[in-house]
């Protein structure tokens, strides 16, 4: 076969005709494809046949009753606590009726509307900015500043004849949507730099980057909370105060820039040194190196890395519960003081989840197809 | 010579100081240095001034005056007229045992689901990787106030799931029967070291004889019989006592038998099935990295699959799996704070009492970060020689 190939590209070879038909046999038939696929997947040895009786065995057991539990006896809608009371099933009934609490926490109740635009308006620009047919860092950074401003004065108000709402009263998923971004924004130049400096070779810089990278990597999250909640007060001069929110956000952006920074630090040491030589050789400056030729080609090479992280740091957010910031897990944990109301919790709580879990698996598998394409046209 | 000279002494030809890459380098340092000491001085000073302004103490005299708070779980004896240092000490405690729980919990779990991804097995590995993917996509803060909700809300001590004799379920927590303290077990505790200490050397022992000679011996359910046999035959020469401490229903609660609360075993169950499925992927990653031309030469000289996956996967493996676990560990241990938010009294929970009834946050939360920091440290140097007993061997 091989040899007929070789010889098939030859003008004149004697099977130029033989190979293409040979090639193009069809496969052998699998007549019982459903049973051979059992056999493969589910039966292929001794030890794999009993895995495979034990789970079903284990499915046959919890399926039927977490069906009838989830869909077959839940109440799906009703205003009464007492009908779920009822009811043997799931109450998601619960989450029909607390969603507004729930997705908006103490927001006043008749200007939701303005951060169900505000939503709508964020969601769409973190979509596009996925999309690398609009990674354009000038149109991006415009429409970053456009929706940024808009979100701003949707949750502010205070101009055009919208209420204002203190920061104090935001809740909920915007809530959320405001922690997140702005810890990612503020982190990621801190992170930069942090990573540069890391890197550098003046040892003074590389001792400071190192020692505060990794004693804030030391520490747990919530001590960094504390920090910025109850000691950073003290920091500030008598008479001078910083909005909680502005605190919160600052110290989860700086706990996001250290992990951040040694992810981008694995980039900029994938870079060959050639490059660094080259740009050197060409008398570019650190900065215009670092801007111009080093940190493309780190960014790129740690993007899926970093999503990772910027996932991370969407958690995170539902650590503001220890100071009573009202996120959406706090706002729901807030619900659920209800009395009529407390005993369906799992639903409550099912439901937070599954609004985490949509961010996050969406942004974890776009994170896969990123790493696929980057690893697809690499060039060196 | 004369050239490369020139050449080195280029960026100063140019007349200015300004020019020189290191006199720059130095500049910039001194500028940060100046920086670094000018913040800290001035948050110094306010942090002085705030708090002579709000008359609270400094210092860490307030650790020896009485704490006044009781602790719900303790493992040394503490009431709340022990002092607050002490407190402390217990939440230090109460951190350690739930983060040497989960840290073991979750590698057994993780090591279970990842293998169980890379099966055969399409039950099992799709099984294992909708774990995966639900568990790590959820908050960590969300799976502990979850499983605190849940176990909170269990039935009553009278209504107990009681599943076999002598344990019970409830919302006072897992009440179960353990057996009664007997002077003959502090032999059987020396007997176990003495079988770990033993199947140790043997194992090493047979690996040393099988590298030299190349003679294969089962190391595997020796060592098991070593380690379990030892105790077991203590144990029944000194005529195999065993009283069993069951709990009771008394009046209104148990009596007898080991509790563990319902705040324990929430956060332990909420970090161990979060920090599982991450180390559940690193394992999967690990197996995965290994090159197939590996097993197919291991198979093809004939090896049983127990011993080529003893043999030859996992020690390749190990090397791709140990790092990131380490920040695993570091990171479930880092969780175990989250204690916080559901009333168990580790270090995080102790030191926020503390903080509120003291008021001195800065050395609160001093305490917690500078604790953290040691554990952090600890576990990294732990993993950094087990690491490097793994790392691949040039010869």
């Amino acid at each position: 076969m091989a040899d007929t190939l070789t010889r098939a590209g030859e003008p004149g070879g004697p099977s130029t005709r033989a190979a293409p038909t040979r090639a193009s046999a069809p496969p052998p038939e699998e007549k019982i494809a459903v049973l051979r696929w059992l056999r493969d997947n589910l039966f292929s040895s001794p030890f794999n046949t009993l895995v495979t009786i034990l789970i079903v065995a284990g499915l046959v057991k919890v399926v039927p009753g977490l069906f009838a539990w989830g869909i077959q006896n839940a109440v799906w809608y009703t205003k009464d606590h007492e009908v779920c009371r009822a009811a043997s099933g799931a109450c998601w009934a619960v989450i029909g009726e607390k969603h507004r609490p729930m997705l908006f926490g103490l927001y006043p109740y008749a200007e939701h509307w303005r951060l169900v635009v505000a939503l709508v308006l964020y969601l769409g620009a973190f979509s596009i900015t996925l999309m690398r047919r609009f990674w354009n860092p000038v149109f991006l950074i415009a429409l970053w500043v456009v929706v940024g401003t808009a979100v701003g004065i949707l949750l502010w108000g205070g101009v055009f004849g919208l209420t204002f709402v203190p920061s104090s009263q935001w809740g909920g998923l915007p809530l959320t949507m405001v922690l997140f971004t702005g810890t990612v924004v503020l982190g990621m130049p801190v992170a930069v730099l942090l990573a540069l400096g890391r890197r550098s070779h003046l040892p003074l810089v590389k001792t400071v980057c190192v020692t505060f990278i990794e004693t804030l990597r030391g520490v747990p999250l919530i001590t960094i909370l504390f920090v910025a909640v109850n000691v950073f007060p003290l920091f500030l001069p008598s008479g001078m105060e910083i909005n909680t929110l502005l605190r919160i956000i600052v110290g989860m952006a700086i706990f996001f820039a250290c992990y951040q920074a040694e992810v981008i630090r694995g980039g900029l040491q994938a870079i060959p040194r050639g490059q660094y030589e080259a740009a050197e050789s060409l008398g570019l400056t650190y900065w215009q190196m670092t801007r111009r030729i080093v940190l493309p080609q780190a960014l790129r090479i740690c993007l899926p890395a970093m999503v990772n992280h910027i996932i991370a740091a969407i958690k995170n957010t539902s650590f503001v519960l220890i100071i009573g910031l009202f996120d959406i897990l706090t706002a729901t944990t807030n619900v659920l003081e209800d009395p009529l109301w407390r005993r369906f919790f799992v639903e409550a709580y099912l439901f937070v989840a599954l609004v985490y879990f949509v961010f996050c698996y969406a942004l974890s598998k776009y994170s896969q197809r990123l790493e696929q394409w980057l690893s697809a046209g690499r060039q060196y | 010579m004369a050239q490369a000279e020139t050449f080195q002494d280029g960026p100063r030809r140019g007349g200015s100081l300004l020019y020189s890459t290191a006199f720059r380098g130095v500049a910039y340092q001194i500028l940060l240095a100046a920086g670094v000491i000018l913040v800290g001085y001035f948050l110094y000073s306010n942090v002085n001034q705030n708090l002579e302004r709000q008359s609270i103490a400094t210092g860490f005299r307030f650790l020896t005056e009485s704490a006044g708070f009781d602790i719900g779980e303790s493992l040394i004896p503490y009431d709340s007229n022990d002092s607050y240092g002490k407190a402390l000490v217990v939440g230090i405690l109460n951190t350690l045992l739930v983060s040497v729980f989960g840290v073991v919990l979750a590698t057994i779990l993780g090591g279970f689901m990842g293998i169980a991804r890379v099966s055969r097995n399409w039950l099992a590995a799709k099984l294992a990787s909708m774990y995966v993917e639900v568990m790590r996509n959820i908050p960590v803060v969300l799976h502990v106030i979850f499983w605190a909700a849940v176990f909170r809300n269990l039935p009553g001590p009278k209504e107990s799931i009681h599943p076999f004799e002598g344990l019970y379920f409830n919302n006072r927590g897992l009440i179960f029967a353990v057996p009664k303290a007997n002077p003959a077990y502090v032999w059987v505790g020396v007997a176990f070291l003495v079988g770990l200490v033993a199947a140790f050397l043997f194992v090493r022992w047979a690996d040393r004889r099988r590298e030299r000679t190349g003679k294969f011996m089962p190391t595997f359910w020796p060592a098991l019989a070593i380690m379990i046999g030892l105790p077991l035959v203590t144990w029944l020469v000194q005529g195999a006592p065993l009283v069993w401490d069951k709990p009771t229903f008394g009046a209104f609660n148990f009596s007898g038998g080991a509790v563990l609360t319902p705040e324990f075993i929430a956060l332990l169950v909420g970090i161990v099935v979060y920090t599982g499925a991450f180390i559940a992927e690193i394992v999967r990653a690990g197996i995965q990295s290994v090159p197939r031309g590996q097993i197919e030469a291991a198979r093809s000289l004939g090896l049983r699959s127990g011993f080529v996956m003893r043999y030859v996967t996992l020690p390749q493996a190990l090397r791709v799996i140990v790092p990131p676990t380490t920040s695993q560990y570091l990171s479930l241990a880092k969780n175990s704070s989250l204690g916080v938010f559901i009333g168990y009294p580790e270090l995080v929970n102790v030191a926020n009492t503390t903080l509120n009834q003291t008021g001195q946050a800065v050395e609160a939360v001093g305490i917690m970060m500078t604790v953290y920091l040691l554990m952090s440290l600890t576990i990294s140097i732990i993993m950094n020689l087990y690491n490097r007993k793994t790392i691949i061997r040039e010869r």
